[in-house]
């Protein structure tokens, strides 16, 4: 069932399966039956579900968990007897109670909630069968993409519509911050984990027991995002590897024959929380989960998010995955219940194995025709004919097909239906007049200063790009390329490579790209660049064909952001950040620095006020020992390499315009900060949207 | 030498398997008090002779193993030629010949069991060539100048083909599988060698040092490694050194409870001639009817009843070795010496790399007083392994506790001879109905565990009490003395059962490991898993049998047994699939820690895992102990290393 051939799965003519919409039925039957019609899934190996108490039981009495806790009570001096209390504390703050009742209840809720907010929520039925043909055969490891709260509730409707095992999912405590949706949750099989609990040995020992408690006695499926946290930018994130860690252990030990960990690819027309993140990136704090919170979110039942299509992949074999890459029997000399950390050879096996099931999901992600739009705007801040924008997501139509993007097209429709349908759907985010195109900018109430027209333009700007990200994985390696020919100003295949393997390097946290894959991932960009016939490979030589301008030069316009973002973080570094910046100060410093460039007219580039983009640049930077960290005190600070910050100014800035700063220009006590605490003070609704 | 306790292999429980065990409890205790006396009796003049028994003479053979071993035995298959099961007329299987107990019998059973198991049919035969075609064997190529100096020394040889291609195979599934399709040998030895004692030995040894001549030893012929399989690439004339005329029981130490014996002797002689005395050794390895005392000590053999009498590394007391260098030899008996590493593990386990084990002072035991069977039912592995941890671990193991899954006691079931009596069947019936229906025991997961209980009548009754108190803390159930009993039948028919599978396209083969006890479920768990997979994606195109037992318990671990067999229609090359599926379930085996080999030891079949197995450094260490005793590679079968 599982598939062996994870590796080889980068086929541009990869076969998918097609959708069914779940909604359908639901809008022809009754709801209330449905939510109580007989539920009786098949689990794994076909045994009994274990009653939250009794597997309570089981992780309290694991020697694992019995090891640890005589540890911890003889470092810390306390009786064995209270560190089992804190570790039964622990576990019930974080079990799940699922309760098939709760589960009927959101069947209900849900479903009267999807057939008003969505047009159709698609599922691949194929996936599904798979995945229950798994279930019963190996514990299961649900791995969606996360890209809203939708998707565990989500998740959970499809599951019991398919009358699958309900999974048990991981959440950040925030939830438990709304006292009654958080128990909700809890019953419908949330369970919750502290999100920072770095050095308490105790809090790892009955979170991860209880995880793989689960996951050997193949009580429930386990689903967590291996994310981490909601990508705010669509873009998906470096995922995290706790979880994953502990749910592949078991297997190592030979505790249990495999574990299939289950790629999904959950796709969103519209986001829910679209302007929401825009905000969040340019610094306005995510508003803190709260039921009254979600219960203003009411508002949001009147819009239309158009469609969702949920993607279940192949299910992936660990065990053929390890095949060849992990000695077991490195196992073999240790106690099994002693906690050790995973030996190298694990660490980067896991790693690389949580790459490749973060591509997968990028690869069945639903892209809709706006996604094309979207880049094609953004290239054009200043707005575009709409028949010029008509014929270039046409041709955008082709190029992303020819590189195996998963592109929900409608059938049959005339293009311009097609486009003009899509801008109408986001209207919030761009509209026609005069027959051009442009980015809507939300208008504040009130008199605007310039500063909050920027601040109005960058989240439009922010929200616009997060539908632009989701095309990227499937450019990024072409375009990656198409810039490296551009910055090497040589056509020597070595040299371009050099480039590309400096961008690869320098974007491997923006971007998915799998550790020790840049050969790989060059081969690949050649390979799709000589198949769409933008590039020739004569020899030791990559140049440009007589047709190959248009696609080169819109994979160039595509990453210019984060080029551009890239360097203005570098140029501050080298040329505004003062000694002893602390990690702290950099964000809004950077953030800052940027306002007074766009300000001044010397930079055009939104995006790079986005925190996630300066995170990213910071952490490349670090990566590449431009930058180091330094604890002093309780601060951390950064030290600056400039010798080494400004080389790689360089490099990203060949070719590349942005005009030297004129300090006098800017005002300094005018920092978007300010603007945007302002807002935040204001109440967290885009002003647009009122 | 390289025999071992093979694992298709038969067994024989001193006499309670023989067909006259039938006998009342009294009755037996006589008998073997009879037994006892006449051992007394016999004393002083097995003292008398002692002294002069060490000389070499070719005295008239007094063991069961001739030199013609085909001539009692089968020349393609396990043991006897008389015995050997069949599908009759009616389609129900039979045991033929006098030898066992379940010889003559109809085993109404089993052919249901065979066909729904395998998805066979006792109308698809997959007869084997009848006989041997001698124009298959490869000519002898013979060193004339050492068969020149042998024939001086008297010592008898052959180099007829039947004789060499005995002696070019132990029992691994694709030996037996090639002898029975008939095919072409690529190497088998040239000629084989009789010595009768110690002394012929040393003058073969020197000889072929002389004239570079490969020897191989050779003692039971059951060895389940590709151990005695003749390395292709040797060019040298092989000689098969056939330890089976060095069958005596040389002297018997009561005061010491030690007996020196020829190395050559097979398991069953050792046991009849030491029974006549009052004495027996204890070491019972399942194929000890045919394996040979040299054998256990060349693999470091393992004995169903180890619990009570040790495994044979616990059993010898004195090895004599001859070696290309010369003979190896302690100087005194004493128990136990602190003289640095002890040379007798570099003999152990070495499998004839060395040289020819020909003579081993032994531990002896009085025959017990008394024997009782018995049995367990739980109502799954997992239960059944936590009973026989718990009884490691309080360390009253009776002399064999076994455990076998709920495949291997279907099949045991399977070979339940026909019930004569309405009564008896009516009983079973009962007993069935109060473990699954009373009890609520699933019959799909049940499992047995089977005991031997051995000393005195007093003893045995309140050890078997507190084993079966442990059991019931486990939710075990006492199922019986025939229950019990039955397990061990299975073993000792097993090799023979597998000759019937293979006549109707059923492949089979065991293997062994030893685990720490926490891992014994996920090893089983997984290897079984592991074959399942294997055999699917090799397009085996039946599912496949996969059994295993729980076959001995150690303080920290225990040994495991599996079965493994598949119908192979369909398949173009079945003996590959199944080595490559083998090959497989050695590797999770590996990966899920457990060892190499407990006691069949590493041919050439498993040499691949050994630097993984004991590290490079280990592997040196033993490369430089084979260089110093035998440089010019002289005992070249190449096991091992």
């Amino acid at each position: 069932m599982a598939s062996k051939t994870l590796y080889s799965q980068r086929d541009p003519m990869l076969k998918r399966d097609g959708f069914e919409d779940i909604l359908e039925e639901r809008r022809n039957s009754s709801d209330l039956k449905y939510a109580l019609r007989c539920y009786a899934p098949v689990l794994y190996k076909g045994v009994t579900p274990c009653k939250a108490n009794m597997l309570k039981n089981i992780v309290l009495q694991s020697d694992q968990l019995r090891y640890v806790i005589n540890q911890v009570s003889q470092e810390s001096g306390e009786a064995p007897d209270i560190i089992q209390e804190e570790a039964s504390v622990i576990l019930e703050e974080m079990a799940h109670r699922l309760q098939i009742s709760t589960v009927r209840f959101f069947a209900f809720a849900l479903s009267k909630a999807f057939k008003t907010l969505f047009q159709h929520v698609c599922v691949n039925e194929e996936g599904i069968q798979r995945l229950q043909q798994a279930i019963q055969e190996h514990p299961v490891v649900l791995l969606p993409s996360h890209r809203s709260y939708m998707d565990f509730l989500l998740m959970s409707y499809i599951l019991y519509t398919y009358d699958l095992a309900l999974p048990v999912i991981a959440a950040g405590m925030d939830f438990m911050g709304m006292k009654f949706v958080g128990e909700m949750l809890r019953m419908s099989g949330a369970f919750f984990i502290r999100r920072s609990f770095g050095g308490d040995k105790l809090y790892w020992a009955v979170f991860s027991e209880y995880v793989k408690t689960m996951l050997r006695n193949g009580f429930a499926p386990i689903e967590f995002f291996l994310e981490g946290t909601r990508s705010r930018t669509c873009k998906s994130l470096t995922p995290k590897l706790g979880l994953l860690n502990i749910v592949i252990e078991p297997f190592f030990k030979g505790e249990v024959f495999d574990v299939n960990l289950v790629p999904i690819s959950i796709s969103y027309e519209r986001i829910l929380e679209e302007s929401l993140y825009a905000r969040e990136l340019l610094g306005v704090p995510k508003p803190k989960e709260s039921t009254s919170g979600l219960l203003k979110a009411r508002r949001i039942l009147s819009e239309d998010y158009g469609s969702i299509h949920v993607y279940f992949g192949q299910p992936v074999s660990v065990r053929s995955l390890a095949q060849g890459k992990v000695n077991r029997s490195t196992y073999n000399l240790f106690p099994r219940h002693i906690p050790r950390k995973p030996m190298e050879e694990t660490q980067s096996f896991v790693n690389d194995t949580a790459y490749r099931i973060v591509r997968l999901q990028e690869d069945n992600m639903v892209l809709k025709p706006w996604v094309l739009m979207a880049s094609l705007l953004l290239q054009n801040l200043e707005g575009m004919e709409l028949s010029v924008l008509t014929e270039q997501t046409v041709w955008l139509r082709g190029l992303a097909l020819s590189y195996a993007a998963f592109l929900d097209w409608p059938d049959h429709a005339p293009t311009a239906k097609v486009v003009s349908s899509s801008l109408a759907l986001h209207r919030g985010l761009a509209c026609v007049s005069g027959g051009r195109v442009s980015l809507v900018v939300g208008e504040p109430l009130g008199p605007v200063t310039p500063e909050e027209a920027l601040f109005n333009r960058a989240v439009s700007v922010l929200s616009c790009a997060s539908y632009r990200n989701q095309v990227l994985h499937v450019f990024l390696r072409p375009a990656m390329l198409a810039v490296a020919m551009h910055t090497a100003a040589s056509s020597k295949k070595n040299e371009v490579y050099n480039c590309f393997s400096f961008l690869w390097d320098m974007f491997s946290n923006d971007f998915i790209l799998c550790p020790g894959d840049t050969v790989q991932d060059f081969e690949e960009a050649c390979y799709l660049l000589v198949k769409t016939g933008a590039v020739q490979m004569p020899q030791q030589d990559i140049v440009m064909t007589d047709i190959g301008q248009p696609t080169l030069s819109f994979f160039n316009g595509l990453l210019e952001p984060f080029l551009q973002g890239y360097q203005v973080v570098c140029r501050y570094l080298c040329e505004e950040a003062s000694e002893g910046l602390t990690e702290k100060q950099y964000i809004p410093a950077v953030r800052s620095f940027a306002v007074k460039l766009i300000l001044a007219g010397n930079l055009r580039c939104y995006e790079v006020l986005s925190s996630d983009m300066q995170k990213n640049a910071l952490a490349a930077l670090l990566r590449m020992d431009a930058v180091r960290k330094v604890k002093v005190a309780d601060q951390v600070t950064l030290i600056v390499n400039k010798m080494a910050v400004n080389s790689i100014d360089d490099i990203l800035g060949k070719n590349r315009m942005i005009s030297h700063i004129n300090q006098t220009q800017i005002s300094p006590s005018l920092s978007l900060v300010a603007v945007a605490e302002d807002l935040c003070r204001d109440g967290l609704t885009p002003s647009y949207i009122r | 030498m390289l025999t071992s306790d093979s694992c298709l292999s038969l067994h024989k429980h001193g006499s309670s398997m023989a067909s006259d065990s039938n006998s009342s409890e009294s009755q037996r205790i006589a008998q073997q008090r009879l037994r006892i006396i006449a051992g007394h009796l016999q004393k002083h003049k097995d003292d008398d002779s002692g002294t002069i028994a060490t000389e070499c003479k070719a005295e008239a053979n007094k063991g069961t193993v001739p030199r013609k071993r085909q001539e009692i035995m089968k020349w393609n298959g396990w043991g006897y030629s008389d015995s050997k099961f069949l599908f009759n007329k009616k389609g129900q299987a039979e045991f033929t010949g006098k030898r066992y107990r379940l010889s003559g019998m109809v085993l109404p059973s089993l052919q249901d069991w065979f066909e729904n198991t395998f998805g066979a049919s006792v109308n698809h035969k997959s007869p084997a060539t009848p006989a041997l075609n001698a124009s298959a064997v490869p000519p002898a190529s013979l060193n004339e100048a050492f068969v020149e100096d042998l024939k001086a020394t008297g010592i008898p040889f052959s180099h007829e083909a039947e004789d060499r291609v005995f002696r070019a195979h132990g029992h691994c599934l694709h030996e037996i599988f090639a002898l029975r399709e008939g095919k072409k040998f690529e190497r088998v030895p040239d000629m084989v060698v009789w010595p009768n004692c110690h002394s012929d030995v040393v003058k073969i040894v020197e000889l072929a040092c002389k004239h570079n001549v490969c020897l191989i030893p050779y003692g039971g012929g059951t060895s389940v490694t590709s151990a005695l399989e003749c390395p292709p690439e040797e060019t040298r004339c092989i000689v098969s050194l056939d330890t089976s005329q060095m069958n005596r029981i040389l002297w018997i130490d009561e005061k010491n409870l030690v007996a020196h014996v020829e190395a050559g002797i097979i398991g069953q002689d050792l046991e009849r001639l030491l029974n006549e005395s009052g004495y027996c050794t204890g070491h019972e390895p399942d194929s000890m009817e045919f394996s040979s005392l040299g054998g256990w000590v060349a693999t470091r053999a393992s004995g169903m009843k180890k619990n009570v009498y040790g495994n044979i590394e616990d059993l010898v007391i004195h090895i004599k070795v001859v070696t290309p260098r010369g003979v190896i030899e302690k100087s005194c008996q004493g128990p136990r010496m602190s003289t640095g590493p002890d040379i007798h593990h570099f003999i152990l386990g070495s499998e004839g790399t060395l040289g020819v084990v020909t003579e081993v002072t032994m531990k002896i035991r009085p025959i017990p007083e008394y024997q009782k069977y018995g049995s367990v039912v739980f109502p799954n592995f997992e239960a059944g392994v936590a009973c026989l941890r718990e009884v490691a671990k309080q360390r009253c193991a009776p002399a064999s506790i076994r455990l076998m899954d709920n495949e291997q006691f279907q099949f045991g079931h399977a070979l339940k001879p026909q019930v004569s009596s309405i009564f008896t069947n009516f009983v079973e019936g009962l007993k069935k109905f109060y473990i699954t229906k009373f009890k609520g025991f699933d019959p799909h997961q049940l499992v047995v565990a089977t005991l031997l209980f051995e000393g005195d009548r007093e003893r045995v009754l309140q050890h078997e009490k507190q084993v079966y108190d442990i059991a019931a803390t486990f939710g075990g159930l006492a199922a019986g003395e025939d229950n019990g009993q039955r397990g061990y039948i299975l073993t000792f028919v097993i090799a023979y059962l597998r000759d019937l599978g293979m006549d109707y396209y059923v492949v089979a083969e065991s293997f062994e490991t030893s685990v720490p006890w926490d891992r014994v479920l996920d090893l089983c768990r997984n290897v079984k898993e592991r074959i399942n997979r294997e055999c699917k994606e090799r397009g085996v195109q039946f599912q496949p049998l996969t059994s295993c037992r729980v076959t001995q318990t150690y303080d920290a671990g225990a040994c495991v047994y599996f079965y493994f067999a598949f119908n192979y229609r369909g398949l173009a090359d079945p003996v590959h699939t199944y080595e490559r599926v083998e090959h497989a379930a050695r590797e999770e085996i590996l990966a899920n820690g457990g060892s190499l080999s407990h006691h069949h030891g590493v041919g050439k079949l498993r040499k691949e895992w050994m630097k993984e197995s004991i590290s490079s450094l280990g592997v040196g260490m033993l490369q430089s102990v084979k260089d110093y005793v035998d440089p010019d590679n002289i005992f070249g079968n190449r096991n091992l290393l």
